[in-house]
């Protein structure tokens, strides 16, 4: 794509912000569902601290997006009074938990990208940016091993597991790209430096998964077509049931705190 | 899940010397175990080494306690009590 031909986009940098703070809000929400309901305690708490990371990330970068913005709207008014429609997480992570495997898989998928963006990220010209990235990649760290053992440990296991590795692997393969796969704002964010060139982080991502999934003896899929659309707003019918039950509570009764 | 055995769990904190119990939790093997600890007992700051012993590796008294350790009671001369320190090391 020329440069000539990238059409102009207005507030890059809060629409850039939008994407790393929804990401990281609503895969804290999916794990959050797990809450009570995981199969092994000590899972249950492992979960759980990790929704809690990513939403220590979240409420950072939706609060530094608002700041951005300059509309006077909180963490708060982006988290709950945006539609479906305004949200720009990747589609990976609205993905329902469905079962543990597909649970450890679209972690997996996404903690190998999150821990290469924060990296790049501590280069960030934006300072502010910069420092919730090296607060956000020691979590980041952990978060990868974990989701990476895992992957391991199923796809290695019984054959039970590891079918219901590989099937989760195959469904949710083509949500994985629209993580590295640049639009007009992420070019223009890396041309300002505020965000990081996503091509070698796509290369990072294939070599790192591609490690994991050979150990785990899973299969990749060969597929290369990707879904898309999470980063324009549009997104499958399970953002809407999910930003029904997270925003409900303060649609109903706005402005209400603890 | 029902196969992973019981592991008992051990932290030391920063600032101490010596490896406190503070529970125990299931895992498959010494690797899950150490991560399952410190996902869930190092979740506010509470040490920074742990260890963790496959329950079975773990041997406990089981004799009556009063007969077991009584001899221990009444011999006082196995304190060192009976010295009269000298000023300048009374605070050793």
């Amino acid at each position: 794509m020329l440069a000539s031909s990238v059409p102009a986009v207005q507030n890059a940098r809060f629409e850039y912000l939008l994407r790393l703070g929804d990401d990281a809000l609503i895969l804290s929400h999916r794990l959050s569902e797990w809450c009570g309901h995981a199969p092994v305690l000590e899972q249950d708490i492992a979960l759980a601290n990790i929704a809690l990371d990513l939403l220590g990330q979240a409420r950072m970068l939706l609060t530094h997006a608002g700041e951005v913005e300059g509309a006077g709207r909180s963490e708060d008014d982006l988290a709950y009074f945006r539609t479906s429609q305004q949200f720009r997480n990747a589609l990976l992570v609205e993905y329902p938990n469905q079962d543990w495997a597909y649970t450890i898989v679209r972690q997996f998928f996404f903690d190998v990208y999150h821990y290469h963006l924060y990296q790049a990220l501590l280069h960030s010209t934006d300072t502010h940016l910069a420092a919730i990235a090296e607060k956000a990649l020691k979590e980041c760290t952990y978060h990868l091993r974990y989701s990476s053992e895992w992957v391991v440990r199923l796809g290695d296991g019984t054959p039970v597991s590891h079918q219901k590795m590989q099937a989760a692997v195959d469904e949710l393969w083509m949500y994985s790209g629209e993580l590295t796969t640049p639009d007009a704002i992420d070019l223009a964010i890396a041309a300002d430096g505020i965000g990081p060139n996503l091509l070698p982080i796509k290369t990072l991502w294939a070599e790192k998964v591609t490690a994991i999934l050979t150990e785990a003896t899973l299969v990749k899929p060969a597929q290369t077509w990707m879904q898309s659309g999470g980063r324009s707003g549009r997104h499958t019918e399970h953002l809407d049931r999910l930003l029904a039950e997270m925003q409900h509570l303060q649609r109903t009764f706005p402005g209400q705190v603890w | 899940m029902k196969d992973w055995p019981l592991w008992e769990i051990f932290i030391r904190s920063k600032q101490g010397l010596s490896h406190k119990h503070v529970g125990s939790l299931h895992a498959a093997d010494a690797q899950m175990a150490i991560e399952n600890a410190r996902d869930v007992y190092t979740r506010r700051n509470e040490g920074i080494s742990i260890w963790v012993v496959e329950y079975i590796h773990i041997h406990a008294s089981t004799e009556d306690a009063e007969a077991f350790f009584d001899p221990a009671n009444d011999k006082v001369y196995r304190h060192p009590t009976f010295y009269d320190l000298p000023d300048e090391l009374r605070h050793i």
